[in-house]
Protein backbone atom coordinates (compact mmCIF):
# COMPACT_ATOMS: atom_id res chain seq x y z
CA UNK A 1 0.00 0.00 0.00
CA UNK A 2 3.12 2.34 0.38
CA UNK A 3 5.86 2.76 -2.40
CA UNK A 4 9.23 2.40 -1.56
CA UNK A 5 9.67 6.26 -2.17
CA UNK A 6 6.68 6.86 0.12
CA UNK A 7 8.13 4.63 3.19
CA UNK A 8 10.85 6.65 2.81
CA UNK A 9 9.96 9.88 3.32
CA UNK A 10 8.32 9.00 5.69
CA UNK A 11 10.46 7.41 7.57
CA UNK A 12 13.12 10.11 6.91
CA UNK A 13 11.28 12.94 6.98
CA UNK A 14 8.78 12.73 10.38
CA UNK A 15 11.17 13.71 12.85
CA UNK A 16 12.36 17.20 10.29
CA UNK A 17 12.72 18.46 7.17
CA UNK A 18 15.08 21.04 5.76
CA UNK A 19 14.16 24.76 6.73
CA UNK A 20 15.44 26.19 3.77
CA UNK A 21 13.52 28.39 0.96
CA UNK A 22 12.85 24.92 -1.09
CA UNK A 23 12.62 22.20 1.25
CA UNK A 24 11.14 20.11 -1.05
CA UNK A 25 13.68 20.40 -3.56
CA UNK A 26 16.47 19.70 -0.75
CA UNK A 27 14.63 16.31 -0.13
CA UNK A 28 14.63 15.59 -3.74
CA UNK A 29 18.51 16.46 -3.55
CA UNK A 30 19.17 13.81 -0.33
CA UNK A 31 17.02 10.96 -2.19
CA UNK A 32 18.65 11.00 -5.13
CA UNK A 33 22.11 10.77 -2.89
CA UNK A 34 20.02 7.21 -1.63
CA UNK A 35 19.64 6.13 -5.02
CA UNK A 36 16.14 7.34 -5.40
CA UNK A 37 15.67 8.94 -9.07
CA UNK A 38 13.17 11.90 -7.96
CA UNK A 39 12.70 15.81 -8.86
CA UNK A 40 11.24 18.13 -6.60
CA UNK A 41 7.78 17.65 -8.20
CA UNK A 42 8.03 13.80 -7.41
CA UNK A 43 8.51 14.88 -3.81
CA UNK A 44 5.24 17.36 -3.67
CA UNK A 45 3.27 14.94 -5.57
CA UNK A 46 4.31 11.93 -2.85
CA UNK A 47 3.71 13.85 -0.10
CA UNK A 48 0.00 15.04 -1.44
CA UNK A 49 -0.97 11.84 -2.47
CA UNK A 50 0.12 10.75 1.54
CA UNK A 51 -2.18 13.84 2.54
CA UNK A 52 -4.35 12.84 0.16
CA UNK A 53 -5.14 9.55 1.48
CA UNK A 54 -4.67 10.31 4.67
CA UNK A 55 -2.05 8.58 5.67
CA UNK A 56 -0.27 11.52 6.56
CA UNK A 57 -2.21 14.12 8.71
CA UNK A 58 -0.41 17.07 7.25
CA UNK A 59 3.58 18.08 6.51
CA UNK A 60 4.05 21.27 9.00
CA UNK A 61 5.54 21.46 12.39
CA UNK A 62 4.62 20.09 15.53
CA UNK A 63 4.20 21.73 18.38
CA UNK A 64 5.15 21.44 21.94
CA UNK A 65 1.58 22.58 23.56
CA UNK A 66 2.72 23.07 27.15
CA UNK A 67 5.22 26.02 25.66
CA UNK A 68 2.31 27.76 23.54
CA UNK A 69 -0.07 27.59 26.00
CA UNK A 70 -1.40 24.84 28.30
CA UNK A 71 -2.81 21.33 28.10
CA UNK A 72 -4.36 18.24 30.19
CA UNK A 73 -4.79 14.70 30.03
CA UNK A 74 -8.95 13.80 31.59
CA UNK A 75 -11.05 11.34 31.39
CA UNK A 76 -14.62 10.77 32.72
CA UNK A 77 -16.53 7.58 33.42
CA UNK A 78 -19.52 7.97 31.32
CA UNK A 79 -21.87 5.20 31.68
CA UNK A 80 -22.69 3.34 28.60
CA UNK A 81 -26.28 4.58 27.51
CA UNK A 82 -25.12 7.96 27.60
CA UNK A 83 -21.58 7.97 25.73
CA UNK A 84 -22.48 9.61 22.32
CA UNK A 85 -24.40 12.18 24.02
CA UNK A 86 -20.85 13.37 27.14
CA UNK A 87 -19.02 12.50 23.57
CA UNK A 88 -20.87 15.58 21.94
CA UNK A 89 -20.71 18.02 24.29
CA UNK A 90 -16.74 17.02 24.82
CA UNK A 91 -15.95 17.20 21.17
CA UNK A 92 -18.34 20.45 20.78
CA UNK A 93 -15.28 22.48 22.64
CA UNK A 94 -12.37 23.53 20.67
CA UNK A 95 -10.11 23.12 23.12
CA UNK A 96 -10.82 19.64 22.73
CA UNK A 97 -8.24 18.32 20.07
CA UNK A 98 -7.94 14.41 21.39
CA UNK A 99 -11.00 12.91 22.34
CA UNK A 100 -10.82 8.78 22.42
CA UNK A 101 -13.18 6.09 23.87
CA UNK A 102 -11.45 3.40 26.10
CA UNK A 103 -11.75 -0.09 27.21
CA UNK A 104 -11.94 1.19 30.71
CA UNK A 105 -14.57 2.04 33.20
CA UNK A 106 -12.81 5.35 32.68
CA UNK A 107 -13.78 5.55 29.16
CA UNK A 108 -13.72 8.73 27.62
CA UNK A 109 -9.98 10.39 27.37
CA UNK A 110 -9.40 13.57 25.46
CA UNK A 111 -7.07 16.24 26.15
CA UNK A 112 -7.78 19.88 26.37
CA UNK A 113 -5.18 22.56 25.34
CA UNK A 114 -5.46 26.18 25.54
CA UNK A 115 -3.76 29.52 25.93
CA UNK A 116 -3.15 29.42 29.72
CA UNK A 117 -4.25 27.21 32.49
CA UNK A 118 -6.98 29.21 33.29
CA UNK A 119 -8.74 28.31 30.66
CA UNK A 120 -7.90 24.64 30.42
CA UNK A 121 -9.37 24.75 33.93
CA UNK A 122 -12.82 26.53 33.04
CA UNK A 123 -13.34 23.89 29.94
CA UNK A 124 -13.23 21.24 32.57
CA UNK A 125 -15.22 23.02 34.33
CA UNK A 126 -17.92 23.63 31.90
CA UNK A 127 -17.65 19.99 30.86
CA UNK A 128 -18.48 18.96 34.09
CA UNK A 129 -21.34 21.20 34.47
CA UNK A 130 -22.91 20.62 30.80
CA UNK A 131 -22.54 16.68 31.75
CA UNK A 132 -23.40 16.27 35.57
CA UNK A 133 -20.34 14.07 35.75
CA UNK A 134 -16.86 14.08 37.50
CA UNK A 135 -13.85 14.65 35.22
CA UNK A 136 -10.14 13.02 36.66
CA UNK A 137 -7.77 15.65 35.33
CA UNK A 138 -4.54 13.93 34.88
CA UNK A 139 -2.01 17.45 33.80
CA UNK A 140 1.50 15.71 32.95
CA UNK A 141 3.81 16.23 35.42
CA UNK A 142 6.88 15.25 33.70
CA UNK A 143 7.68 14.23 29.93
CA UNK A 144 10.04 10.95 30.01
CA UNK A 145 9.57 10.54 25.84
CA UNK A 146 12.82 10.97 23.99
CA UNK A 147 11.43 11.81 20.54
CA UNK A 148 13.45 10.11 17.76
CA UNK A 149 10.17 9.90 15.95
CA UNK A 150 8.36 6.57 15.03
CA UNK A 151 9.98 3.75 12.98
CA UNK A 152 7.11 2.38 10.40
CA UNK A 153 8.02 -1.40 10.92
CA UNK A 154 5.69 -2.34 7.80
CA UNK B 1 6.16 34.30 22.18
CA UNK B 2 5.49 37.53 20.74
CA UNK B 3 2.48 38.48 18.42
CA UNK B 4 4.81 37.39 15.41
CA UNK B 5 5.22 34.17 16.30
CA UNK B 6 1.66 33.66 17.35
CA UNK B 7 0.79 34.72 13.98
CA UNK B 8 3.24 31.89 12.86
CA UNK B 9 1.73 29.43 14.79
CA UNK B 10 -1.88 30.23 13.67
CA UNK B 11 -0.65 29.86 9.91
CA UNK B 12 1.19 27.03 9.89
CA UNK B 13 -0.80 24.83 12.44
CA UNK B 14 -2.96 23.14 10.15
CA UNK B 15 0.46 22.57 7.78
CA UNK B 16 2.35 24.15 5.15
CA UNK B 17 1.70 24.36 1.70
CA UNK B 18 2.67 21.66 -0.52
CA UNK B 19 4.27 23.70 -3.06
CA UNK B 20 7.78 24.98 -4.56
CA UNK B 21 8.56 28.31 -2.26
CA UNK B 22 6.88 27.42 1.24
CA UNK B 23 7.99 29.54 3.11
CA UNK B 24 7.45 32.33 0.56
CA UNK B 25 3.79 31.59 0.40
CA UNK B 26 3.37 31.81 3.93
CA UNK B 27 5.33 34.96 4.28
CA UNK B 28 3.48 36.56 1.71
CA UNK B 29 0.39 35.52 3.76
CA UNK B 30 1.77 37.47 7.04
CA UNK B 31 3.34 40.28 4.99
CA UNK B 32 6.51 39.46 6.50
CA UNK B 33 10.14 38.90 4.62
CA UNK B 34 10.67 34.83 3.74
CA UNK B 35 13.88 35.10 5.99
CA UNK B 36 12.24 36.61 8.83
CA UNK B 37 9.71 34.07 9.02
CA UNK B 38 12.34 30.88 8.65
CA UNK B 39 14.44 32.51 11.15
CA UNK B 40 11.72 32.53 13.69
CA UNK B 41 11.08 29.09 12.88
CA UNK B 42 14.07 28.10 13.81
CA UNK B 43 14.29 30.15 16.76
CA UNK B 44 10.99 28.20 18.25
CA UNK B 45 12.83 24.64 17.18
CA UNK B 46 15.53 25.29 19.13
CA UNK B 47 13.34 26.41 22.16
CA UNK B 48 11.57 23.76 21.69
CA UNK B 49 8.18 25.23 20.83
CA UNK B 50 8.59 23.53 17.85
CA UNK B 51 8.90 19.77 18.17
CA UNK B 52 9.74 19.36 15.20
CA UNK B 53 8.60 20.11 10.98
CA UNK B 54 8.02 17.20 9.24
CA UNK B 55 5.57 14.86 7.22
CA UNK B 56 3.34 13.72 10.36
CA UNK B 57 2.01 10.55 9.90
CA UNK B 58 -1.37 8.55 10.52
CA UNK B 59 -0.08 5.48 12.24
CA UNK B 60 -3.79 4.54 12.10
CA UNK B 61 -4.17 4.86 8.45
CA UNK B 62 -1.13 3.47 7.87
CA UNK B 63 -1.73 -0.11 9.60
CA UNK B 64 -0.83 0.76 13.04
CA UNK B 65 -4.63 0.21 14.22
CA UNK B 66 -4.35 -1.02 17.76
CA UNK B 67 -2.76 1.41 20.47
CA UNK B 68 -3.00 0.84 23.86
CA UNK B 69 -2.41 3.66 26.54
CA UNK B 70 -0.40 1.57 29.20
CA UNK B 71 -1.04 2.87 32.53
CA UNK B 72 1.98 1.79 35.32
CA UNK B 73 1.90 2.26 39.34
CA UNK B 74 5.67 2.44 40.23
CA UNK B 75 7.18 3.79 43.43
CA UNK B 76 7.68 7.58 43.06
CA UNK B 77 11.68 7.42 44.04
CA UNK B 78 11.96 5.11 40.76
CA UNK B 79 10.24 6.99 38.40
CA UNK B 80 12.70 9.09 36.82
CA UNK B 81 15.00 6.34 35.76
CA UNK B 82 11.91 3.71 34.90
CA UNK B 83 10.44 6.96 32.48
CA UNK B 84 13.28 7.76 31.09
CA UNK B 85 14.27 3.98 30.31
CA UNK B 86 10.15 3.06 28.92
CA UNK B 87 10.65 6.42 26.97
CA UNK B 88 13.27 5.72 25.01
CA UNK B 89 11.39 2.66 23.86
CA UNK B 90 10.82 2.69 19.61
CA UNK B 91 7.22 1.52 19.76
CA UNK B 92 6.37 3.78 22.93
CA UNK B 93 5.09 7.16 21.53
CA UNK B 94 4.46 9.15 24.38
CA UNK B 95 5.70 8.30 28.06
CA UNK B 96 4.95 10.90 31.15
CA UNK B 97 4.36 10.89 34.14
CA UNK B 98 0.82 11.97 35.69
CA UNK B 99 -0.71 12.26 39.18
CA UNK B 100 -2.59 9.40 40.86
CA UNK B 101 -6.06 9.64 42.20
CA UNK B 102 -6.46 7.05 44.99
CA UNK B 103 -8.43 4.87 45.58
CA UNK B 104 -9.63 5.32 41.86
CA UNK B 105 -6.83 5.62 39.91
CA UNK B 106 -2.93 4.51 41.53
CA UNK B 107 -1.30 4.63 38.43
CA UNK B 108 1.50 7.64 37.84
CA UNK B 109 3.21 6.27 34.80
CA UNK B 110 1.70 6.37 31.24
CA UNK B 111 3.27 4.87 28.19
CA UNK B 112 1.53 5.03 24.78
CA UNK B 113 2.21 1.29 22.66
CA UNK B 114 1.57 1.25 19.30
CA UNK B 115 1.28 -1.84 16.68
CA UNK B 116 -0.35 -3.35 14.22
CA UNK B 117 -2.61 -5.63 16.04
CA UNK B 118 -3.65 -6.19 19.58
CA UNK B 119 -1.35 -9.59 20.12
CA UNK B 120 1.53 -6.78 18.64
CA UNK B 121 0.89 -4.41 21.47
CA UNK B 122 0.85 -7.45 23.92
CA UNK B 123 4.17 -8.36 22.97
CA UNK B 124 5.14 -4.97 23.08
CA UNK B 125 3.62 -4.92 26.67
CA UNK B 126 5.55 -8.15 27.79
CA UNK B 127 8.98 -6.20 27.19
CA UNK B 128 7.88 -3.04 29.59
CA UNK B 129 6.75 -5.64 31.87
CA UNK B 130 9.81 -7.47 32.01
CA UNK B 131 11.90 -4.09 31.79
CA UNK B 132 10.14 -3.19 35.45
CA UNK B 133 10.64 -6.00 37.06
CA UNK B 134 9.50 -6.11 40.74
CA UNK B 135 9.32 -2.25 40.66
CA UNK B 136 5.84 -2.39 38.95
CA UNK B 137 2.82 -2.85 41.65
CA UNK B 138 0.11 -2.59 38.66
CA UNK B 139 -0.28 -1.79 35.16
CA UNK B 140 -3.08 -1.47 33.04
CA UNK B 141 -3.99 -1.31 29.27
CA UNK B 142 -6.98 0.64 27.83
CA UNK B 143 -7.28 -0.04 24.59
CA UNK B 144 -8.53 2.66 21.69
CA UNK B 145 -11.55 1.89 20.98
CA UNK B 146 -13.03 5.13 18.73
CA UNK B 147 -11.19 8.35 17.90
CA UNK B 148 -13.99 11.06 18.57
CA UNK B 149 -11.99 13.80 17.51
CA UNK B 150 -8.26 14.36 16.37
CA UNK B 151 -6.86 17.36 15.62
CA UNK B 152 -3.40 18.99 15.61
CA UNK B 153 -2.50 21.96 18.02
CA UNK B 154 -5.65 24.90 17.21
CA UNK B 155 -4.56 28.38 18.87
CA UNK B 156 -7.75 30.93 18.18
CA UNK B 157 -6.54 33.43 15.58
CA UNK B 158 -5.58 36.78 17.47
Amino acid sequence: MLTELEKQLLNDYQQGMPLVSEPYSEIARELKQKGFSVSENDIINSLSSLKERGMVSRVGPVFKPQKVGDSTLATIAVPDKRMEEVAQIVNHFSQVNHNYKREHHFNLWFVVTASSQEEVEQVLEDIEQQTGLSVMNLPMEQDYHIDLGFPLWC
Amino acid sequence: MDELDRKIITATQSGLPLVKELYQAIAQQLNIEPDLLKQRMKKMLKSGQIRRIGAVPNHYKLGYKANAMSVWNVPDDMITKLGNQLGALSFVSHCYERPRFLPDWPYNLFAMIHGKSKQEVSEKVQQVVTLLGNHCAGYELLYSKQILKKTGLRLKKV
